[in-house]
């Protein structure tokens, strides 16, 4: 219990960061996901609790917005790009071999914690379609045979 | 002593992603390394705009582009151009095999074409640091509306100027100034609209990574106008560097007092705050926008009131793109007339007056020239894609070429000599958008592309309003129907039913524009349709139910290349000799397609 | 950092935007350097260093300095040709710091050849 303890208190720090303010409530769920990687219910309940809003309120943003995740993500998320540029070179066979590498459906993340997939609509980099990001990292003009090398470098 | 010669390196997310800061790195090493550090300057610029052959230096003040530098290049580049003044050939833009290098960025058709208003800056200043910025007449039009212009005078200016709301309406900027001016309310508002959500668009990044002070003090320009004291940044949340541009450029701005407390020593003052997205393609809708700024979920409201009547927090509220704010220092610099002198100003085939100015497109796909491209409105279609793009990569058949986003359309070839501006886009039925501009060849089935925007937009409907939540459901099934082969006789006549029951019941742009993409798809490429629907074909072999892989005997060297990167070891044949595809064990992952060098696995 | 008034942010942009000219690729005259090895052997890097520090001791801001490779006759390096728009370019040899600078403030600025040090005016035939 005391993990859930210390956890609570950085919950507390964020909210105080946005000086408790309704109106922030989307900017301290951002800081919550950065933390813990996802919203964990304690914290939204806590979340709730400290700024006076329906946790009904707090789930309807958490799930509104695709920034937010409700079950814990890998360490290193895998972001395919859809965008229409990335679309019409292909950005559909990448994606398919991500998830054949990894094993997991997009959306998903494996068994260790290490990686999660998902697509994404526009990183907004069209000119090096098709492109991908693993945290930080963005790989462009890659192609499927290049996907086991990429993966490899995070392994 | 000053710099003799200056690196413009840019470090756009583009080249960084292809490792434009290893390279910085290693220039500013090998300049130190042979004692040239006081007479060569080295910056780290905003994204050039030629991001397909990143990364890019250019070096002035010769003019002198040099493209795909990596760090093994440096030595050899410091040598020959920095201390010999040789300028290096093997690092220069080579337009084709046959052709010769072009050492100067001006001589490159790319840039040639180009006409830089809102991209004035683009790779020539730093963006961290506002000096650049300074050096390059910035703030100089928000002193002169603070010294010498009534809020008026300034509304004026830009109404005179014709310009329109570069983030997709195309709405008259000076008249919404002027709307947001007379409303009423306790407190105004301003927002610059940085969610730039379409895909295969990416202006306002690029915009505000390599010039975000010329954004902002377009912002002070407008809040001035109409009389704002408080402002939001809405930053997407896929763009970490933009946002982090912006974050530094306001603290650079705020000490050197141009936005704060009495600007430049006037009574003027006026503060701006940023806000990141959630990631929500609908928050790109000014409504949905300012409900998320609010806290709330980006639902979009029914616009019978403007938000420049009553917006955030009920109270007149101005907001326009980002492209939008940059341009603004400019016309109030050099004059609406000169403004209005650049592109299709004709009233009469326009009742809100033509299009003036330029436009930043993104020009994506299936060009040989990849990047982000301002050019005057009424260029035609051709220009952009042939001239500044260098045609269709790949030696391939144009196809049509995408504008305006999810709620655009795809245009053919019949129309290539379009010129480019809002009305003429939309009496073809499609639409400026933001800007995206993405070519498609004749692997590109439009069939596909439709379901691939319903797709998308069926992902992002808020699900407010029935007819474009559940519409959007149908078409997909629809579309996904077609494309595997099980498509019906009445599915087409199914689709445009649909369509009009979402454009009349929907309450925004984007319910309301959301068929587009299939009203627009049967106007011009019914014939493809049909071949799924009748013949169970893909005409452009992208459909993968439709299509088989194999390999062309006459193409293949049997280096087993394809046979190494199949997933389900499908691929046999014997070293040197035709290797063949075993089809029933086939998954149709494109995996060889894209491992063969030789063009010799045919997809059909 | 003061809060800047108008008049302060003029002043500002005149003291940084030198920078910018050369960034800008305009200029009044270009003075080239000719630095193969066989000038760097001669000493051209001691002259550019001269120039430079010249230009900057008299603040000139439209006067842009380029290096360019041999020039051909490396007996008489280290040499320099000056460009002055709507002018043929003028190429001198056997420099040193002092001559640079005579040819900077009485050809460049002045707008008179230091004609003792003249190898030719002109440039050779290309093509």
């Amino acid at each position: 219990m005391k993990d859930s303890v210390l956890e609570l208190e950085k919950v507390q720090e964020i909210i105080q960061r946005w000086n408790g303010k309704q109106e922030f409530l989307i900017e301290m769920l951002q800081d919550v996901q950065a933390e813990y990687r996802y919203l964990p219910r304690e914290v939204l309940e806590e979340i709730a609790r400290t700024i006076e809003v329906p946790l009904g309120r707090v789930y309807h943003l958490a799930t509104f917005f695709k920034g937010f995740s409700l079950t814990p993500r890998g360490e290193y998320e895998v972001s395919v790009c859809m965008g229409t540029a990335c679309h019409v070179k292909g950005g559909k066979r990448i994606l398919d071999a991500f998830s054949r590498q990894l094993k997991i459906e997009e959306g998903g993340t494996t068994g260790d914690q290490k990686f999660s997939l998902d697509s994404v609509r526009c990183l907004g980099c069209c000119g090096l379609a098709p492109v991908v990001t693993i945290n930080e990292d963005l790989y462009g003009n890659i192609n499927s045979t290049r996907v086991a090398a990429i993966l490899k470098k995070y392994k | 002593m000053p710099y003799r010669l200056h690196m413009l390196l840019c470090a756009g997310t583009g080249c960084v992603s292809n490792r434009s800061l290893e390279v910085k790195e290693a220039l500013e090493k090998e300049i130190q390394q042979r004692g040239l550090e006081s007479e060569i300057q080295v910056i780290a610029t905003g994204c050039n705009g030629f991001c397909g052959v990143g990364p890019i230096v250019l070096v002035q003040p010769d003019g002198i582009f040099y493209q795909q530098v990596k760090v093994r290049d440096i030595p050899a580049l410091v040598e020959e151009h920095l201390v010999k003044g040789r300028p290096y050939k093997k690092l220069m833009f080579t337009p084709s095999k046959e052709a010769e290098p072009i050492p100067k960025m001006n001589d490159i058709p790319f840039f040639g074409k180009q006409m830089l208003i809102a991209l004035r800056n683009r790779g020539l200043i730093d963006p961290e640091n506002i000096e650049e910025y300074i050096a390059r007449d910035g703030y100089k039009a928000l002193a002169k509306v603070l010294s010498s212009m009534t809020p008026e005078q300034v509304i004026e200016e830009v109404k005179v100027s014709g310009l329109r709301g570069r983030g997709g309406g195309g709405f008259p900027t000076g008249l919404k100034w002027e709307v947001c001016r007379n409303a009423i309310g306790d407190e105004k508002y301003l927002i610059c609209n940085c969610d730039e959500g379409d895909p295969g668009a990416f202006m306002d990044r690029s915009i505000v990574e390599s010039d975000p002070h010329s954004v902002i003090e377009g912002m002070a320009i407008g809040a001035y106008a109409v009389g704002i004291l408080q402002a939001y940044i809405y930053v997407r949340m896929e763009y970490p560097l933009a946002l982090k541009r912006f974050i530094l450029a306001l603290d650079q701005a705020r000490e050197y007092g141009l936005i704060g407390e009495n600007i430049l020593g006037t009574s003027f003052s006026f503060d701006i705050e940023v806000h990141r997205g959630a990631g929500a393609f609908v928050c790109g809708e000014e409504t949905a926008l300012i409900a998320s700024i609010e806290g709330k979920p980006g639902e979009p409201r029914a616009k019978y009131v403007y938000p420049a009547q009553q917006g955030l927090r009920d109270m007149p509220t101005l907001i326009n793109n980002v492209e939008t704010w940059a341009n603004i220092p400019v016309i109030i610099q050099r004059g609406a007339k000169w403004f209005s002198s650049i592109g299709t100003r004709d009233v009469s085939e326009s009742e809100q007056g033509g299009s003036t100015g330029t436009k930043v497109f993104s020009l994506v796909g299936k060009v040989n020239n990849t990047g982000l491209v301002e050019v005057p409105m009424g260029i035609k279609l051709r220009e952009i894609i042939y001239d500044i793009g260098g045609g269709i990569a790949g030696g391939k058949r144009f196809k049509a070429v995408q504008t305006g986003g999810p709620s655009g359309g795809c245009l053919p070839e019949e129309l290539l000599d379009l010129p480019v501006d809002f009305d003429r886009l939309l009496s073809v039925g499609s639409m400026m958008g933001s800007g995206g501009m993405i070519v498609m060849d004749e692997e590109d089935c439009m069939v596909d592309v439709a379901r691939y925007f319903i797709d998308f937009l069926n992902g992002e409907s808020c699900g407010k309003c029935t007819p474009c939540r559940e519409g959007l459901r149908q078409m997909r099934e629809i579309l996904n129907r077609i494309c595997d082969g099980k498509g019906e006789d009445a599915d087409i006549q199914k689709l445009e039913d649909l369509s009009e029951l979402m454009v009349e019941g929907s309450l925004c742009a984007l319910g309301g524009t959301a068929p587009n993409p299939v009203l627009n798809t049967l106007r011009y490429f019914k014939d493809e349709y049909v071949a799924h629907i009748k013949d169970r074909r893909c005409p452009a072999g992208t459909c993968q139910a439709l299509i088989t892989y194999r390999i062309d005997a006459e193409k293949c060297t049997g280096c087993a290349l394809c046979a190494k990167h199949c997933p389900v070891n499908c691929i046999s044949g014997e070293p040197k000799k035709l290797h063949t595809i075993e089809i029933s064990a086939c998954i149709k992952c494109g995996t060889c397609y894209d491992a063969c060098r030789f063009d010799a696995v045919i997809r059909k | 950092m003061k809060k800047l008034t108008i008049t302060d942010l003029e002043k500002l942009r005149q003291k940084i935007q030198e920078d910018h000219t050369v960034r800008e690729g305009k200029a009044l005259a270009t003075i080239n350097l000719h630095m193969g090895t066989c000038g760097i052997a001669a000493g051209m890097r001691k002259v550019m260093t001269a120039l430079l520090q010249e230009i900057e001791a008299k603040d000139i801001k439209n006067v842009r300095v380029s290096t360019s490779g041999c020039a051909g006759l490396c007996s008489r390096e280290p040499m320099a040709t000056v460009l002055i728009a709507g002018q043929p370019p003028v190429k001198y040899a056997d420099l040193t710091d002092e001559k640079i600078r005579r040819i900077l403030n009485e050809h460049v600025l002045g707008g008179n050849l230091v004609k003792e040090y003249v190898l030719a005016v002109g440039s050779e035939r290309v093509g």
